[in-house]
């Protein structure tokens, strides 16, 4: 098995989140993360889906997507090619012996601290999916009280839009 | 547009019902099959004025669904089918689960609870948006009434075009209630929907280069050829090519059977001349066709020596169970009319594989290993015979339509098939209890032509409530019910696969009930024939009924199966011809 990252592009349109998931779940397709929001049209939103699946299956899964009347377009993102980045909220539990170690901690990650309680500190980090597990690891020994986490979002490296041709108008009248 | 004239509307102010009605007037609907209820009251007000829809009132959603079905495939046209909120919509579920897995073109319309009790577990309400998310092409829930007829518009196009599939569109019952102008025609917003028709000439040149070398070439013909209404441009690609033809169970009828090229039926219960034939081919031309598990058998030892050549319209159909070497996207009438100058040109140029040795290979499987039966010994009908005999006397001209079972293969297997469209049966799905909704829906659509049901008595208990609205809205259909007693198939498996056990498969139905008298009980003729001799006569006395529907129970051997079989699971080169017989390959490889 291989992590593929794949953008999709998708209608702004009730339902469309819940068509998506419900395909990977009945064509036996793990979903590792995946993340959605708005973009510079207003009438699309993009997901990124991070699958873990083989080459033959990722094919299969990319037209079985297509098929669906609100996806536009399926781009998958090269890692190389592309910037990929996810976002980690942590409350670690500090006192007055450990904090300098946390905050030295968050420095060095280029992370930053949010909230500040007697005995405890919230981090938010952004990163690869490895920056952010080398920093969970560190902050480990404090005690993570809670952690939450999005799912990559991705987008391609250079001057290149992938939104661009997907949003031609499609001239058709009934 | 996919069918009829659209009327021009600049803006007419009417109840978004009446838009409703308008809209489908507008897509060229003639036939609706339906049941109203509490939630699509509205819609029915309006549709009791309309001079183009006949409404017919079945009596369960699942027969209003099946008929939508075999109206579809009897005309070509997009079935439509009408039903409430909640369980009316549920009860379409198993009909549009089955127009889905055979690419039925259908739009189903249900209402649904005003929008301000949705998510309220209002009374008669069901998610069936959500519900039928995975077994439609597209679905809409409509709660502005301004949205209603570019939602139908866009319904109609995405069911009738590209690989045809149900929509469902699911109206809330304050959208049709409220005031909305209605206007015609509307613009189609589907950026995320391009089905691709035209196939791409390089991988039609290579399909041509494969074809005119190949030595041992099958054409492996689906349901997408019809669907695709590419008949003419199939007959013309065999007579070019000279190659022999399977058609599937959805695809019977694509090809005269009678034509020499043709081998039959491939599968678990196909001919052993085309099972085989594909097993031994060192080219596979799947047209229309999906690589299913009841054609293949075991996928990893289904025709090994084979190179494929795979044109289909729905590109993920493409290579999901079986890989092609020659990937075609398009429809089957553009691929096939685009094949048939490229192979003609390969063959000018002097490639052209003899086929001699081929053919009597083909022709020796097809001699030595013919469809047959045993008859039974106690002098039991024979059902196998009663269809034989159905087929014979009914002729090629008629529509057959089939439950599930026993029955539905040997209908496949012992009627000719000589037109496109004059086979309509559940191929993928399985749907018990299709047979006499959708030889309603086939009779209402071509009223001109016969129509027989072929169905089983179990099929025949699960839907047969319908023959009350064929006798009442003059639809006179006939049923042959092969009445075997039994859930046929399943008992078949038991005798082969569980030792004989019966565990639920007697359904006693030559006691009770009575079908003869149940036909008389909804206004139809019942006939009952249990002999041999009284076969012809009786199918003769059946076609001489023209004024009401006709059921004719035919009480056959319980013990008869369905031969040739390939156990599920297991590889194509085991078939067997009867129980515990393989054919002898010696003798026909000789």
């Amino acid at each position: 098995m291989s992590k593929h990252t794949l953008s999709v592009l998708v209608e702004n349109k009730p339902g469309v989140l819940a068509r998506i998931a419900a395909l990977f779940s009945r064509r036996g397709f793990n979903i590792d993360s995946l993340a959605v929001g708005p973009t510079e049209h207003p009438s699309v939103s993009r997901m990124t889906v991070v699958v873990d699946v083989e080459d033959s299956p990722l094919e299969q899964v990319t037209k079985q997507l297509n098929k669906l009347v609100n996806v536009l377009k399926i781009v998958e993102l090269d890692p190389g090619q592309s910037v990929q980045r996810e976002l980690v909220l942590v409350k670690v539990r500090t006192d007055n012996d450990t904090r300098p170690h946390v905050l030295q901690t968050v420095e060095l990650f280029r992370a930053k601290v949010v909230d500040v309680a007697t005995d405890a500190v919230t981090i938010e980090a952004t990163g690869s999916s490895d920056k952010l597990s080398a920093l969970l690891k560190v902050l480990e020994p404090y005690g993570i009280r809670e952690l939450v986490q999005s799912g990559v979002v991705a987008v391609g490296r250079g001057s290149r839009s992938i939104t661009d041709r997907a949003l031609r108008p499609v001239d058709r009248v009934a | 547009m996919p069918q009829g004239q659209p009327a021009r509307d600049n803006g007419t102010t009417m109840s978004g019902a009446a838009s409703l009605i308008r809209s489908l007037e507008a897509v060229g609907v003639d036939t609706v099959f339906g049941i109203p209820g509490g939630a699509i009251l509205p819609a029915y007000d309006p549709l009791l004025d309309s001079q183009q829809i006949r409404h017919i009132l079945v009596r369960h959603e699942q027969g209003a669904g099946h008929a939508a079905e075999g109206y579809a495939l009897a005309t070509g046209k997009v079935g439509v089918c009408m039903a409430t909120s909640g369980p009316g919509a549920t009860n379409l579920v198993t009909p549009i689960a089955d127009a889905h897995m055979d690419s039925v073109p259908m739009v189903a319309v249900t209402g649904q609870v005003a929008s301000a009790a949705i998510g309220t577990d209002a009374f008669q309400e069901a998610d069936i948006r959500g519900i039928t998310m995975p077994i439609t092409k597209h679905n809409y829930l409509v709660t502005d009434p301004a949205e209603i007829p570019r939602t139908i518009a866009e319904a109609f196009h995405i069911a009738g075009t590209g690989r045809p599939g149900p929509v469902l569109v699911d109206v809330a019952k304050d959208a049709m209630q409220a005031m909305t102008t209605f206007r015609w025609p509307v613009e189609l917003d589907l950026p995320g929907y391009r089905p691709v028709t035209r196939p791409h000439a390089k991988q039609v040149r290579e399909a041509a280069r494969l074809m005119a070398s190949a030595k041992r070439p099958v054409l492996y013909v689906g349901g997408g050829v019809l669907r695709a209404r590419a008949w003419a441009e199939l007959a013309r690609l065999a007579e070019v090519t000279g190659f022999p033809i399977v058609t599937t169970l959805t695809a019977r009828g694509a090809f005269p059977d009678s034509h020499r090229q043709h081998l039959g039926m491939p599968g678990m219960h196909g001919a052993v001349a085309a099972v085989t034939a594909l097993q031994k081919a060192d080219l596979l031309i799947a047209l229309g066709a999906r690589f299913d598990d009841r054609v293949t058998g075991k996928l990893s030892s289904f025709a090994p020596n084979a190179a494929v050549i795979h044109a289909d319209i729905d590109p993920a159909e493409i290579s999901k169970n079986r890989v092609a070497d020659v990937p075609i996207v398009g429809d089957c009438k553009e691929v096939i009319g685009e094949l048939i100058p490229a192979i003609e040109a390969e063959f000018a140029a002097g490639t052209r594989a003899d086929l001699t040795g081929w053919w009597r290979q083909l022709d020796q499987w097809r001699e030595n290993f013919p469809l047959g039966y045993t008859p039974s010994e106690g002098g039991e009908l024979m059902p196998q015979y009663v269809i034989e005999r159905l087929g014979k006397l009914v002729g090629p001209d008629a529509i057959y339509v089939a439950g599930v079972g026993q029955h539905q293969m040997w209908a496949s297997q012992y009627i000719s098939y000589e037109h496109p469209n004059t086979w309509l049966n559940s191929g993928g799905a399985g749907t018990m209890g299709y047979a006499v909704p959708a030889a309603m829906g086939a009779k209402t659509g071509r009223p001109d032509a016969t129509v027989w049901a072929i169905d089983g008595d179990g099929c025949f208990q699960m839907t047969n409530q319908e023959l009350a609205t064929c006798a009442i809205e003059g639809i006179p259909i006939k049923v042959a019910v092969i009445n075997n007693e039994s859930l046929g198939m399943v008992r078949q498996w038991q005798t082969l696969f569980y030792d004989g056990r019966y565990s639920n498969t007697d359904l006693d139905s030559r006691r009770i009930p009575d079908f003869a008298k149940l036909a008389e009980a909804y206004g139809c003729v019942g006939l009952r024939c249990d002999t041999a001799e009284d076969v012809d006569a009786t199918i003769e006395k059946a076609m001489a009924v023209d004024d009401r529907p006709v059921v004719v129970d035919f009480g056959v051997h319980r013990d008869a199966m369905v031969w040739p079989m390939v156990a599920a699971g297991t590889s194509n080169d085991e078939i067997q011809i009867a129980r515990g017989m393989a054919p002898e390959w010696d003798r026909s490889e000789d």
